[in-house]
């Protein structure tokens, strides 16, 4: 069987959904082919023994920018940023502390360390915003600058000199490229709270605090902050994954579940569909893979369709999931010591100290599962009750550092290392052992596996700063636009990356129809 | 081969033909290939220069850089790796072959040898395993450096069939001109290839090593009934001229050598273009070769025959006597048979074309004072020196 349509966009993830909803907003006709059984890629819902559900491998993000809410119409579907929540930076004696956006609570807390959290805040806002304009559209490239190139970088160092001013610009430029423990050591005294900033660092990469590049990794994520306050998903019809599939479907987008893309089907050096491994064959103008690049490139494209420099540089991609996610289906509420209830709302952090955190990551370098692992916690049933029966509860966890491939391999430890986390959790929980009805341990493995993302990385590719910018996610693919005609990325392997955002996917669609639909 | 501590004592490989070699040297005029030690001149240019042309030379072919690459994939990863369709060679032919970079920039030239299904030698003038290998991702194949696993010798010339067939090598007669045959000689097994960088009737011989000497003595047992000569790198350069054989690295900056921008050279301005074909599917370098050849030619490696008898050397090419400097001469020689000053220059094209008038200056010494010379060139497409005899089959015997 032959089908034919304008666009096909492989992975239904939310940034394949975001380019889709927007190319069909402007008149094209869209087949969104999607493998799993539900759209929404990473922020899809899951559930465990039918009832107990969870809002999707990614359980915090920032809130979508107003820009795309508002042209794919999301808030009309239903799409709610989530609950804002505050972080807890949780203490074995009980000693925590609530870090929010400007303001810290907590015992033993510093009064030089409380005067200094909003002030430091407020710079790296304006760090964040003044590298805005780099995100929201293509990366420029250096040589061959086309008008949106030049724009973009006229606009960053506006931003940078006269935004931010002289001094700052001086502190920005020190900072841009250094390790967020210098950072952090510089400003701080309190080990929770440099610990709970570092984690936003690092989470979802193979870095630790005293990683170069840290400091640009965490901005990266503040510009999520731009949008507003961290919040949880709590699924259902807020959660993003269902809006943005009501956005591409009412717009006309067709999506297509359970449909696995074999090959991109390429002939004198331009795609013009898609193989099926049922056998059926999918013609379009234009290819948008929303998959990894490297399974895109490797994979469905094939070594023999590109040229050697490129194919290798492919291969050379870094990016090798560090978090695994468990899902724990409870009875009860959990108590944590020295919490109320209420408190049980935010999200929760294991990380004493950034000691703590740079030891959990080198056990993942030697391909250990750290014994002693970064955690972040969050209970989605305290926002939406019907995630779990009556009285019953949901938890999600972030568990960082374990290796994609341990030694010894994930069949033999995967259990065993499940248990060593709810055991761990227990000591800020005590009866939290005993509520375990059930869980699931997601291993980079089963990431990988489970939402196509090479080696279980979150964001497609290491956010480094050799995998940034216009060498995201490599030299040659950068732009959207790939060396084979007519095919294009727009997932989190494309700038500026991963996260809840839809810019990958944003970008790619305006880069599409820049280029006149295909090349 | 043996890497040890004291390698720097013996700064270059010895090829198994070497002790012939160097018992033949009058000169001791060496240098080194691909880290062997070889010849320049054995005895006399002169003489291994016509022995070429008029009789038969041999030349130690060893320190050519040869991989053999096997596997499932190795058809399609080999014709991925080069800008010619190699789907059409067949078990015991040869092809002559290009490859680039994923900008379409020429890496470097060699020849391609399928000795049988899925099994092919990759012989190149320079090192390239770590190109071939970081090619290989994504093909099921097998790579290997056979460079001192096989004794190769060059015999060339008009008289070379019947030089090896005296030599007792039987099964000459039907070998065309880029043809492969496994043959015997004094009992060894040997591969006979009809190939050469001499523009004459030529071919190579493959042998493993330790029969290295014997083969070279069979050949050389012939003196006295035939004139065979051992040759050196000086006089393969005059030939390879005369044939119109270009020398990457020396002609042309090869792509994985070259660090200035623009100072590399497509197949299309080295005058390999006819080695391109486009329309055979991806191999690296396509998409760019494609956007060039929609552009006008910026400048190619010419054929020049430089007019008058002096020694060009180096030297500047114009458009006309004192016009614009257009080119510069990347190789020269003055051509005994043709008696004239032979030479390839890289020149710049205007609108896609060739300038009518292409004067070269060059200085040249008399007694060692230096002078000013103008002269003018005409450019050809064709090589210089195509001999009938070369493609005869079955040769001219002598």
């Amino acid at each position: 069987m032959i089908e034919r349509t304008d666009v096909i966009i492989i992975g239904a993830g939310h940034n394949g959904l975001v380019c889709a909803s927007t190319l069909a907003r402007a008149g094209m006709k869209v087949l969104c082919l999607e493998s799993s059984d539900s759209a929404g890629g990473m922020s899809a819902p899951r559930s465990i023994r039918e009832n107990y559900h969870f809002p999707g491998l990614a359980h915090a993000s920032y809130p979508i920018s107003a820009a795309i809410r508002r042209e794919l119409k999301l808030d009309q579907y239903g799409y709610v940023p989530g609950t804002a929540v505050d972080t807890i930076a949780l203490d074995a004696a009980g000693q925590h502390l609530t870090i929010g956006t400007d303001r810290i609570v907590g015992d033993n807390l510093s009064e030089a360390d409380e005067q200094a959290y909003p002030a430091f805040r407020k710079t790296y806002l304006a760090f964040a915003k003044a590298i805005r304009p780099l995100f929201d559209s293509k990366p420029p490239r250096l040589k061959d600058m086309d008008f949106a190139d030049t724009a973009t970088l006229a606009k960053l160092g506006w931003n940078v000199r006269l935004g931010l001013g002289r001094e700052t610009m001086y502190e920005f430029l020190r900072v841009a490229a250094i390790n967020i423990y210098d950072v952090l050591n510089e400003e701080f005294d309190d080990d929770r709270l440099k610990a709970a900033i570092a984690v936003d660092a690092i989470m979802g990469s193979a870095m630790g605090p005293r990683s170069p590049g840290t400091v640009l990794t965490w901005l990266q994520r503040l510009q999520g902050e731009i949008n507003g306050p961290l919040s949880l998903q709590s699924g259902g019809q807020a959660q993003l994954a269902h809006a943005l599939t009501q956005s591409a479907e009412s717009a006309g987008v067709t999506i297509q579940l359970n449909t696995h893309v074999e090959k991109i089907l390429i002939e004198n050096g331009k795609a013009f569909g898609v193989q099926l491994t049922n056998g059926d064959m999918v013609k379009a103008k234009v290819i948008i893979s929303n998959a990894d690049p490297r399974s895109t490139f490797s994979d469905l494209v094939g070594a023999p369709q590109l040229d050697a420099m490129f194919a290798n540089r492919v291969t050379q991609i870094r990016g090798s999931g560090v978090v695994a996610k468990l899902h724990l289906a409870l009875k009860g509420l959990p108590e944590f010591t020295g919490l109320a209830e209420p408190q049980l709302r935010n999200r929760l952090l294991v990380a004493p100290s950034m000691k703590y955190i740079e030891h959990a990551f080198n056990h993942s370098k030697y391909n250990e599962c750290s014994e002693n692992p970064v955690l972040e916690i969050t209970l989605p049933s305290l926002h939406n009750s019907s995630l779990a029966p009556d009285g019953h509860h949901v938890m999600s966890v972030n568990v960082a550092f374990v290796p994609y491939a341990p030694d010894g391999g994930w069949q033999q430890q995967k259990s065993t290392y499940a248990y060593k986390v709810i055991s761990l959790l227990g000591q800020y929980a005590p009866n939290l052992t005993s509520l375990v009805v059930d869980h699931e341990f997601l291993t980079p493995q089963d990431i990988e596996e489970q939402f196509h993302a090479v080696q279980g990385h979150w964001h497609h590719g290491e956010l480094s700063i050799h995998q940034s910018f216009m060498m995201r996610p490599l030299h040659g693919a950068a732009q959207y636009d790939t060396p084979v005609d007519g095919l294009f990325l727009c997932g989190a392997g494309c700038h500026p990356g991963g996260g809840l955002t839809g810019l990958p996917g944003h970008n790619a669609a305006k880069r599409v129809l820049k280029l006149g639909g295909a090349k | 081969m043996t890497f040890h501590h004291e390698h720097f004592r013996q700064p270059f490989l010895r090829s198994p033909f070497i002790e012939r070699i160097e018992a033949l040297s009058s000169t001791e005029n060496w240098t080194g290939w691909n880290t062997y030690k070889v010849p320049r001149v054995v005895d006399k240019l002169t003489s291994e220069y016509f022995a070429v042309r008029s009789g038969c030379a041999v030349m130690d072919l060893t320190p050519m850089e040869k991989y053999r690459i096997s596997g499932t994939d190795a058809a399609a990863y080999l014709d991925r790796l080069v800008t010619r369709d190699i789907s059409t060679l067949r078990p015991g032919r040869v092809t002559y072959i290009v490859w680039c970079n994923d900008d379409g920039k020429v890496i470097d030239d060699g020849t391609l040898f399928q000795l049988a299904n899925n099994d092919y030698r990759l012989c190149a003038q320079h090192h390239q395993l770590d190109w071939l290998l970081m090619s290989a991702s994504g093909f099921d194949v097998q790579i290997r450096t056979e460079t001192s696993d096989v004794a190769a010798l060059a015999v060339q010339g008009p008289t070379s069939y019947s030089v090896l067939t005296a030599a007792g090598i039987a099964g000459l007669d039907g070998l065309k001109p880029f043809g492969i045959a496994n043959l015997r000689c004094d009992g060894i097994a040997i591969t006979v290839s009809r190939t050469g960088f001499t523009g004459d009737l030529g071919y190579e011989v493959w042998v493993e090593p330790k029969h290295a000497l014997t083969i070279w003595d069979a050949i050389f047992g012939v003196q006295g009934q035939y004139d065979v000569v051992a040759m050196g790198l000086d006089a393969l350069e005059m030939v390879r001229i005369e044939a119109g054989f270009i020398m990457p690295g020396f002609d042309f900056n090869t792509a994985d050598a070259t660090v200035r921008n623009g100072h590399d050279r497509s197949p299309y301005e080295i005058g390999l273009g006819w080695v391109v074909n486009l329309d055979k599917g991806h191999f690296t370098g396509r998409k760019a070769l494609l956007a060039e050849k929609a552009r006008p030619i910026q400048r190619r490696l010419t054929k020049i025959v430089v007019d008058g008898n002096k020694p060009v050397g180096e030297a500047f090419i114009y458009a006309g006597k004192n016009g614009k400097q257009i080119g510069e001469v990347r190789c020269t020689t003055w051509s005994p048979v043709l008696k004239a000053n032979l030479a390839l220059a890289d020149i710049e094209y205007v609108n896609g074309k060739l300038s009518p008038k292409l004067w070269a200056r060059f200085d040249y010494q008399r007694e060692l004072k230096w002078h000013t010379a103008w002269a003018e060139c005409h450019s050809q497409t064709k090589p210089f020196y195509t001999p009938d005899h070369r493609s005869a089959t079955p040769p001219g015997r002598f």
